[in-house]
């Protein structure tokens, strides 16, 4: 069948010409493509939510991966919020919280909802948590926010690539937070247009990031570099709000990304070979985890 | 579902879930070679336990996936991991032969990234199969007339076709056809496509 959108250009020009908004653009494609009622869409997307808050909920309490390497930064960050004093200030060190709360969980082998994938679940929760409290979004907006999340990842993951064994941390985590960064700015009320200029300012942002995890573990870096794309793609909606615009279109970067990703050698690319995998430290931390000896580190 | 990662666990859940939905029962025995990716990180991203939990028939929300080398044991399925160091097409591929004393089976996937899959080969045929709708695959013999007749049976029942491949080893010999269709397939069907003539064997997946 053929999708409503192919590429954002045809998704943000669509949004316009009906006035639609761009989570209802992606709420239609769903009930043409699966052939189901708008209330069982609304409903399934409704049950991420609730992962989503339960994921949030429980890392806010305190989680600890298996292998000891993750874990407590989201309580650290929401004491040190509760002092009152931040410098990045409380929403911004919000969405980093809730977004390093959910990869804790997900890294604990807990339950969460990939979006769009497991590694990179922090961002598009952590963020919708915090503006959240700045918005006042009702339960709809809320699951609208996952929509036209859903809208952009559904452009990269057909166009180019969300895994990061193909194309780096920047094809997850990079696309997590130009997803994120898109729904931001619907849900403060700005266009379509300026949900793709959102997108694609992150996402330029994030470029070349490589997927190098210690011990093959995802905990060291992807919690922290979850926690990063939830700060960028704060700011970069607040750059499309205030009317900045990206001179490379959205779909170009979306391009850039995947050819990027396909230029990487593969040790950098989820094979734990490079990177701050291969670093004393990390071969290391390997060798501790999962026994072995540490010869030839860094290698 | 579960963590750490999407194409590692989730994706490597669905692989061994559908490679149990093939064969049709619970295996006795597993040996899964990993390749690429998958080769290098297995440990750290459970793939292994994912993969193991998905032959046990445990979707990838099904928190057992983490104890699942301990119920595999309970139920007596031997399982072994072999890491390979062959180049792949896709680096996130796996290859799961099972068993038991009445027959085997080779399944190929590659997990593409937010838990999405592709069956990418079945006993040595190569197909692309999705995991995402119903679909039944049959084993026949390369015979003019096998399509039309499981085509025209699937009609009967007012079943729709959405993705079909055929492939065969050889001109005239064994052939397999791959059917994704709309809706689930009811066992009277599956019956009734077995009684076809030059029908050798029929499974399903099921949504």
């Amino acid at each position: 069948m053929e999708p409503l959108f192919r590429n954002v250009k045809e998704l943000v020009a669509r949004a316009e010409q009906e006035n639609k908004l761009i989570s209802e653009i992606m709420i239609e494609q769903e009930m043409l493509v699966t052939d189901r009622p708008r209330e069982d869409i609304m409903k399934q997307m409704d049950r991420n939510l609730t992962v989503m808050e339960e994921a949030v909920e429980k890392g806010l309490k305190g989680v600890h991966s298996v292998s000891g390497l993750t874990g407590g930064d989201a309580v650290l960050l929401q004491a040190y919020m509760e002092k009152g004093n931040t410098l990045s200030g409380n929403l911004l060190l919000d969405a980093v919280s809730k977004a390093v709360a959910t990869n804790e969980v997900n890294a604990a082998m807990g339950t969460i909802c990939a979006t769009p994938t497991a590694g990179s679940a922090g961002v598009v929760p952590g963020t919708l948590f915090a503006v959240k409290n700045q918005l006042n979004p009702t339960r709809e907006q809320m699951i609208r926010y996952l929509f036209t999340s859903g809208a952009f990842g559904f452009v990269v993951a057909n166009n180019a690539s969300i895994s990061g064994a193909e194309g780096g941390c920047q094809a997850e985590v990079g696309s997590a937070a130009g997803m994120a960064a898109a729904a931001i700015v619907e849900m403060a009320g700005g266009t379509p247009q300026q949900s793709s200029e959102a997108f694609a300012i992150t996402l330029k942002n994030m470029l070349g990031l490589v997927c190098d995890p210690v011990a093959g573990l995802v905990e060291v870096p992807c919690v922290k570099r979850n926690a990063m794309g939830a700060a960028n793609s704060v700011v970069a909606a607040d750059m499309a709000l205030a009317g900045v615009t990206s001179r490379i279109p959205c779909d170009e970067v979306i391009s850039a990304m995947y050819e990027i990703g396909k230029s990487m050698p593969s040790a950098l690319r989820e094979t734990a070979k490079g990177g701050l995998a291969a670093t004393p430290t990390g071969k290391w931390l390997e060798a501790k985890i999962f026994g072995g000896s540490v010869v030839g580190s860094g290698q | 579902m579960i963590g750490p990662s999407s194409s590692h666990t989730a994706g490597a859940a669905r692989i061994g879930r559908v490679a149990r939905d093939l064969f049709g029962r619970q295996p006795k025995w597993a040996k899964i070679h990993l390749y690429g990716s998958f080769a290098e990180t297995y440990k750290g991203h459970s793939t292994d336990v994912a993969i193991v939990g998905g032959l046990l028939d445990y979707d990838t929300f099904d928190e057992r996936i983490k104890t699942s080398f301990e119920e595999a044991e309970k139920l007596g399925m031997a399982f072994e991991f072999i890491p390979e160091t062959a180049s792949v097409e896709h680096p996130n591929t796996a290859r799961i032969v099972i068993g038991d004393e009445r027959s085997e089976m080779s399944l190929m996937g590659i997990s593409i990234g937010g838990g999405k899959i592709e069956i990418t080969e079945l006993n040595g045929f190569p197909l692309r199969l999705s995991g995402n709708h119903p679909a039944i695959l049959v084993v026949h013999d390369d015979r003019s007339g096998c399509i039309a007749n499981v085509a025209n049976c699937l009609y009967k029942y007012d079943i729709n076709i959405g993705h079909m491949e055929v492939s065969r080893k050889e001109k005239g010999d064994m052939a397999l056809m791959v059917i994704e269709v709309d809706q689930n397939v009811d066992k009277e069907v599956l019956d009734e496509l077995t009684e076809l003539p030059n029908i050798t064997q029929v499974t399903r997946i099921a949504d």
